[in-house]
């Protein structure tokens, strides 16, 4: 499904800021998998997220979506085949249209756009029913601004909009750090929901390693640019905080100890 | 100060404000739907008058004249999307580079003369402002004028709720999202440059025909008659809650109060030398009230700020 191969990528060439996030990064995810991604601050995991989506070119290596070569193809074409969730609330929806116009965007994802009307009635009504399910009210509102909306409401909506035409791929990106603990338990169980409905092979990246370890099928941990460790099935059901704490100190030498994850 | 004087001023006001109100409605596509700065209107606000003049000069047709003006308008905002997008210079630096060398081109149209009169007697002009008292209604220029704008905004309405329209507005608000939900923003960018500069050059073609001549300096200063009219409507008619088409008409409006406002300072006794300095500020003083409202007069927000979810 998703092939990452031997991915190399380094911001600010040249100056002191100079920072290589991704070094020599491979990843093989089959049809279906769903894989949580941890790892420490500067490991490279939204630096992974982003090189498959396209933000920036990667400097080495080979990305295949579907083995489709994507490695030169621009963000907007990969949305094709992409579903994406980001950290921030505001990144993925515009405030000043409305929840809607939101959906009949995402809708229209990986198609031309032309001349034909930007919502029909029957999507209108398709969209009701959609967001009814997420239990957040919002179907009754439908024609509000998405700037109206709360952080967990707007991320709810972001990961509607990301499963509302089936991706290929869907990416995560701690799309319930900003939350507050509650709202983000709720988008979590819509998340699992949605994506072990239609089967969507996913990576998502949390800071939560109990969340790492109690979702999808297999985890991956991060450090330096590259994946350190790699574990799924049965032997991820086993997995416990402090197996991955203790991994961690082995990868970083003890220096982790500080870092927030500790308060997983 | 005879009243009479200002009453006998206004429909004249009132037709200026009206056709800058289309060209106010271009601006409002790249300033509030595009959120972007786009100073090549000052350019195109010549042009459309040049082309449109010299073209009726050789006996074409106003209506393929004004046309053609629309059509130069848009290879203009074509230029400075171009320079915004694929060189990747500032969008306010793109628009001034395209309008410092549109002087250059606008010259070349007129004939490398400042200034090109055309008779209303002797060309049949769409509108003049010897129509404006007068002259029967379908014949009057701010009947014709409100047409043109009543057909604009029903187009941008139409156009701005398609598929393309949609995505057009979804670049201005947020690009990354757009981006992420498979949008082009590059290309929409200059789409958007494009028929903004189209609708102000068709506004300067209207507005050349008016005043009947084109001149060179026709467009010094449009962008900020423009952001005057878009932010003006705004403060009068923003608290209705009004679908886009009706913010589009609350720009025009804006333009035709601009316009009456400025016919009242003048017959208060302003020196007309006095008035671009009087629209910069205070089209600044508009520009800055958001701003000094949020950082002085915000409500108190409670310790901790906003709940986040």
């Amino acid at each position: 499904m998703l092939k990452i191969e031997n991915i190399w990528k380094t911001f600010n060439v040249g100056t002191v800021n100079e920072k290589t996030a991704l070094q020599g990064l491979s990843l093989t995810l089959r049809e279906g998998d769903f894989v949580t991604v941890i790892g420490g601050n500067g490991a490279g995991k939204s630096t992974m997220l982003n090189a498959v989506a396209g933000v920036w070119p990667v400097d080495e290596g080979k990305l295949y979506i579907d083995n489709v070569d994507v490695t030169k193809l621009p963000e907007y074409k990969r949305a094709a085949y992409l579903g994406r969730v980001f950290q921030d609330p505001m990144t993925g929806t515009a405030a000043n249209m409305q929840i809607q116009e939101n959906l009949a965007l995402a809708l229209r994802r990986g198609k031309k756009r032309f001349l034909s009307i930007g919502i029909t009635r029957s999507e209108r009504e398709m969209y009701q029913e959609k967001l009814k399910v997420l239990g957040l009210g919002l179907e009754e509102r439908m024609t509000s601004k998405v700037g109206l909306l709360s952080g967990g409401q707007r991320q709810a909506l972001t990961l509607l909009m990301a499963t509302l035409k089936k991706p290929k791929l869907l990416l995560l990106d701690e799309h319930t750090a900003a939350l507050d603990p509650k709202t983000a338990a709720k988008v979590l169980e819509a998340t699992d929901r949605i994506v072990g409905r239609d089967q969507l092979t996913t990576l998502m990246i949390t800071h939560n390693m109990k969340d790492a370890i109690a979702h999808g099928n297999r985890l991956i941990m991060m450090h330096e640019g590259r994946v350190i460790y790699d574990v799924s099935g049965e032997e991820k059901k086993r997995l416990k905080v402090s197996d991955l704490l203790e991994k961690f100190e082995q990868a970083s030498g003890g220096e982790f100890a500080n870092d927030r994850m500790m308060l997983a | 100060m005879d009243i009479f004087k200002l009453f006998n001023a206004l429909p004249g006001a009132c037709a200026q404000g009206l056709i800058w109100g289309i060209m106010a409605i271009g601006v409002y596509i790249t300033y509030k739907v595009l959120d972007l700065a786009d100073l090549t209107v000052d350019g195109t606000m010549t042009t459309g008058g040049a082309v449109c003049i010299m073209l009726m000069l050789n006996d074409c047709p106003v209506g393929l004249a004004l046309l053609a003006a629309f059509g130069a308008g848009i290879l203009a905002g074509f230029v400075t999307g171009l320079l915004h997008t694929v060189m990747g210079i500032p969008a306010i630096l793109s628009g001034i580079l395209t309008q410092l060398g549109l002087y250059s081109v606008n010259l070349r149209i007129m004939g490398g003369k400042a200034n090109q009169a055309i008779s209303v007697d002797k060309f049949n002009l769409l509108v003049s402002l010897r129509w404006v008292k007068g002259a029967p209604f379908y014949k009057n220029t701010i009947f014709t004028v409100c047409i043109f704008i009543v057909c604009i905004i029903a187009i941008l309405y139409w156009f701005f709720g398609t598929e393309l329209g949609c995505s057009i507005r979804a670049t201005g608000s947020n690009p990354n999202m757009s981006r992420a939900q498979g949008i082009n923003t590059d290309v929409n960018k200059i789409l958007g440059l494009m028929l903004s500069n189209g609708i102000v050059a068709l506004a300067s073609g209207l507005y050349a025909q008016y005043q009947g001549f084109s001149d060179i300096n026709a467009g010094r200063g449009a962008i900020v008659i423009g952001l005057a009219a878009v932010i003006i409507g705004q403060v009068v008619f923003g608290k209705i809650r009004g679908n886009f088409a009706f913010k589009l008409l609350s720009v025009a409006l804006g333009a035709i109060i601009y316009y009456l406002v400025i016919q009242v300072v003048l017959w208060l006794g302003l020196n007309p030398n006095d008035l671009k300095l009087l629209s910069a500020i205070v089209v600044a003083v508009f520009l800055a009230i958001p701003y000094l409202k949020g950082k002085y007069f915000a409500k108190p927000v409670k310790k901790g700020g906003a709940p986040h979810a």
